[in-house]
C-alpha cells in the first residue's frame, strides 16, 4: 500500500500582527515550523503502515509538500519522524497559489506517487481554510473523510473511521483510494528516531516542477488562483477591562452582575 | 503575470521590507527588489507601501460569461431534520447582500423528507426555496452532496453562494468550488457589495490576528463560508411568502464510497460549544480534573457549555471536543468566561472575537487580562463555587 501525507510549513507562530501605524505585518523572531496538524496527519500514516505491516502488506509512506526551497528541511523532518521518502514541489510558477491551484498540483504529485490513502492534516495555521484536502479529492479520483479523529479498521479496499462533528462522533465505511483529514485527537505524533535521523541525512528529496509533473501553467500559481486577496489590516485592537481584586464571595458578587447583563437564560 | 516595484515611486523607505513575511524583499541602494523565487504574492508588501510603489499584475481574463450569473444563494444546511443554527445568519447576511446587488435570494436544502424545511424557511425573507428531497441525502456525505450542488449550480447559475463555516460546509463547498473551478473563501466574518458589485469576503487568518479580505473576480460562482454567530439572524414572519420548488432529484449523482454507519452523540453536553452562547472555560489554572465539575454545574445553569485550554486537554483534565484555541475549535459566545486560563496566543486565537470575555486567575499579570472585558484576580474554583452559591441561594440570573 501506498500511503502519502501532505504537509505545509508554517510560520513558527502565528502571533504576527500589523503594525496599525505603517501597516506592516510585524514578525517577531518568526522561524518555520511544520504545521501542527501535519504532524498528526503523518502520525496516523506511520501508524498505518506499522499496522499494514504486521498484517503482511507491503507498505510505504511518502511526504510531499508545496513550497519554496527552505521547505526541503520540513520534508527532511517528516524522515526522521518515520516517513520513507519525501518529495518537494517547488516552482516559481507555484508561488501565490490559493486552495484551488494549491490542490490542483498536490493532487497531481499524489498521483505521481500513486497512493492508495492520503492523510493531511484538518487545516494549515496560517491560512486557517481547510479546504486544500477536499480539493485534492476533486482533482484526483480519492473519497474523502475530513475531520477522522480515528481510523478504527483499515485494509487495502475500505477503512472505517470516526469522524468528529459539532454533536459527536460519525462512524463511517469508506472505500479507498481515500483521503482523510485529520484532527489532534487522532493520536500523540512520535519523536525522531535515532534510525530516522540517519534515514533523513542521507535521503534524497527530488524537486518536482510544473514541467516534470504535466501540469498546465495556467492553472498554477497566483494565475491559477480563482481568489485574490487585496487587502491585509489589523482587526480591531481588544483592548482589556477593569481588573478587581478581593475576596471570592465579592468578586463572585461582581462577576454575577456582568453574567446577568450579559446572559439572555 | 508579476509583481514589480515601480522604479519612479520606490523612495526607499523600507516598509515593504518589514512587511514581507517571506523575507524575499531586499534594497539595492535606495530601490526595493523583490526576489521572485521566495515571493509568494501574499500582497503585504503591496498594502503596505504608502506610495503604491509594488504592483501585482495578473494577466487573467474573465472564465465564461459572468453576466450570466445572477442571485444569492444559500446553503439551507440540515441535520436530522432541523436547519443548522447559522442559517437563519446566513439568511440575514444573504438577504443584506442581494438588496444592495438588486437580485434574489434562495436557500438550497439538500436531504430527505425536508418538505417541512421548506414550509420553514418560506417564512423568511427569501425569495425563494430549492428542496432537492432523496434518501441518499439524508446525511451529508461528499460526492451526492458535491455533485447535487454542482448540478443545480451549473443550471441554476447563482452569482454567490454561502454556506456555514461546519465540518460539513467546509467539506463540502470546498468540493464544489474545486469542480467548478471557482473561488470560496473560508470562515468569513464579514461580507459586503463592492462598488463593482464584487462580493468582498474578509476572514481572519494566521489565527486571527490578522485579516484579509478577498474577492473572486474572474469566475462564478464568488462562492464563501461564513463563521456562526457573527452574522444577524433574520427574523421569519408568521405567513410563507417565498416561492418553494421541488427540484426532481437525479438518481445519477447519487454514488457514494461513503456508508454512515452510525452516530455516537457526544451526551456529556447540553449544549454544543459552538452553538453556545455561553461558555465556562478552564485552563491548567483549575489544578484537578474534578474541579471541571464546578463548570459544568455553573455552565448548566447558565445553559451553555464547557470550554478548555490546550493544556487542560494535554494533560487530560477534558476531551478534545471541548478544547478551545489554534488546534482546537474558534468560538464566538456572547460571554466567555475564562477559569484558570493564562491566556496564551494560541488559546486567544480560538475566542478572542467573543462578545464578552471575564476572567478569572490568580496571576494579576495572566496576559488573559489584556483581552477580558472583566478581569478578577483570585483563585477560580473559589470563584466559580460562590458564583454558583449566589445562584443557587435565591439571587439568581435573572433579576
Amino acid at each position: 500500500m501506498k500511503i502519502v501525507v501532505c504537509i505545509k510549513q508554517v510560520p513558527g507562530t502565528t502571533n504576527v500582527r500589523i503594525d496599525p501605524e505603517t501597516n506592516t505585518l510585524v514578525r517577531q523572531g518568526v522561524e518555520s515550523q511544520i504545521n501542527p496538524f501535519d504532524l498528526y496527519a503523518l502520525e496516523e500514516a506511520v501508524r498505518v503502515k506499522e499496522r499494514m505491516i504486521a498484517a503482511g502488506v507491503e507498505t510505504t509512506v511518502t511526504v510531499i509538500s508545496m513550497g519554496p526551497p527552505q521547505v526541503e528541511e520540513a520534508l527532511r523532518e517528516t524522515i526522521t519522524l518515520g516517513a520513507d521518502d519525501a518529495a518537494l514541489l517547488c516552482d516559481r510558477g507555484f508561488a501565490g497559489s490559493d486552495t484551488w491551484a494549491t490542490s490542483y498540483a498536490l493532487a497531481a504529485g499524489i498521483k505521481k506517487v500513486g497512493a492508495d490513502l492520503v492523510f493531511c492534516g484538518m487545516q494549515a495555521i496560517d491560512g486557517d481554510t481547510a479546504q486544500t484536502g477536499p480539493g485534492i479529492t476533486c482533482h484526483a479520483d480519492y473519497s474523502l473523510a475530513t475531520y477522522v479523529s480515528k481510523v478504527e479498521e483499515i485494509d487495502e479496499k475500505r477503512a472505517r473511521v470516526w469522524r468528529l462533528l459539532e454533536e459527536g462522533y460519525e462512524v463511517v465505511e469508506i472505500a479507498l483510494p481515500a483521503l482523510f483529514t485529520v484532527v489532534k485527537e487522532i493520536n500523540e505524533p512520535r519523536t525522531p528516531s535515532l534510525r530516522g535521523k540517519m534515514k533523513a541525512k542521507n535521503a534524497q528529496i527530488p524537486i518536482w516542477t510544473v514541467e516534470s509533473m504535466g501540469l498546465d501553467a495556467e492553472k498554477c500559481g497566483l494565475k491559477g488562483s480563482p481568489t485574490q486577496v487585496i487587502k491585509v489590516f489589523s482587526p480591531e485592537h481588544r483592548a482589556g477591562g477593569a481588573i478587581l481584586e478581593g475576596e471570592a464571595p465579592e468578586l463572585a458578587a461582581k462577576a454575577l452582575e456582568v453574567i446577568r447583563e450579559r446572559c439572555t437564560c | 503575470m508579476a509583481i514589480k516595484v515601480i522604479t519612479d515611486s520606490c523612495i526607499g523607505c523600507k516598509i515593504c521590507v518589514r512587511s514581507c513575511p517571506a523575507n524575499a524583499i531586499s534594497m539595492d541602494g535606495k530601490l526595493a527588489v523583490i526576489d521572485l523565487n521566495l515571493c509568494t504574492y501574499c500582497g503585504s508588501c503591496v498594502s503596505a507601501c504608502k506610495f503604491a510603489a509594488i504592483v501585482i499584475e495578473i494577466d487573467k481574463q474573465a472564465q465564461g460569461d459572468l453576466a450570466d450569473y445572477h442571485g444569492i444563494w444559500v446553503f439551507g444546511e440540515q441535520n436530522d431534520g432541523e436547519l443548522a443554527g447559522v442559517v437563519p445568519e446566513l439568511i440575514g447576511e444573504g438577504r443584506k447582500l442581494a438588496d444592495k446587488r438588486g437580485c434574489e435570494l434562495s436557500v438550497v436544502v439538500l436531504g430527505e423528507n425536508i418538505a417541512h424545511l421548506g414550509e420553514e424557511l418560506a417564512k423568511y425573507p427569501v425569495d425563494k426555496v430549492y428542496l432537492y428531497d432523496h434518501h441518499e441525502l439524508a446525511r451529508f456525505r461528499p460526492e451526492p452532496y458535491t455533485r447535487v450542488l454542482a448540478q443545480l449550480v451549473r443550471k441554476l447559475k447563482p452569482e454567490v453562494v454561502l454556506a456555514g463555516a461546519t465540518t460539513t460546509g467546509r467539506s463540502f463547498l470546498a468540493k464544489v468550488a474545486t469542480e467548478l473551478y471557482t473561488g470560496l473563501t473560508a470562515d468569513c466574518t464579514g461580507l459586503e457589495i463592492a462598488e463593482d458589485g464584487l462580493l468582498l469576503q474578509t476572514r481572519p487568518a494566521f489565527g486571527g490576528n490578522i485579516m484579509a479580505t478577498i474577492q473572486c473576480p474572474y469566475t462564478r460562482p464568488q462562492m464563501a463560508t461564513v463563521r456562526h454567530k457573527v452574522m444577524q439572524s433574520a427574523i421569519p414572519g408568521e405567513t410563507a411568502t417565498a416561492e418553494i420548488i421541488n427540484v426532481p432529484p437525479d438518481d445519477s449523482l447519487m454514488r457514494s464510497k461513503v456508508d454512515i454507519k452510525e452516530f455516537i452523540a457526544d451526551v456529556g453536553s447540553k449544549v454544543n460549544i459552538v452553538d453556545a452562547d455561553v461558555i465556562v472555560s478552564g485552563g491548567r489554572g483549575l489544578g484537578a480534573a474534578e474541579n471541571f465539575a464546578y463548570l459544568k454545574e455553573l455552565a448548566d445553569l447558565l445553559d451553555g457549555a464547557v470550554g478548555a485550554s490546550r493544556a487542560a486537554v494535554d494533560s487530560g483534565m477534558m476531551p478534545y471536543p471541548h478544547q478551545v484555541g489554534q488546534t482546537g475549535k474558534t468560538v464566538c459566545p456572547k460571554l466567555y468566561i475564562a477559569c484558570g486560563i493564562s491566556g496564551a496566543v494560541q488559546h486567544l486565537a480560538g475566542m478572542q472575537s467573543s462578545d464578552c470575555i471575564i476572567a478569572i486567575n490568580k496571576d494579576p499579570h495572566a496576559p488573559i487580562f489584556s483581552v477580558a472585558d472583566f478581569g478578577f484576580v483570585g483563585d477560580a474554583v473559589e470563584v466559580v463555587k460562590e458564583i454558583i452559591k449566589q445562584v443557587k441561594s435565591g439571587r439568581g440570573i435573572a433579576g
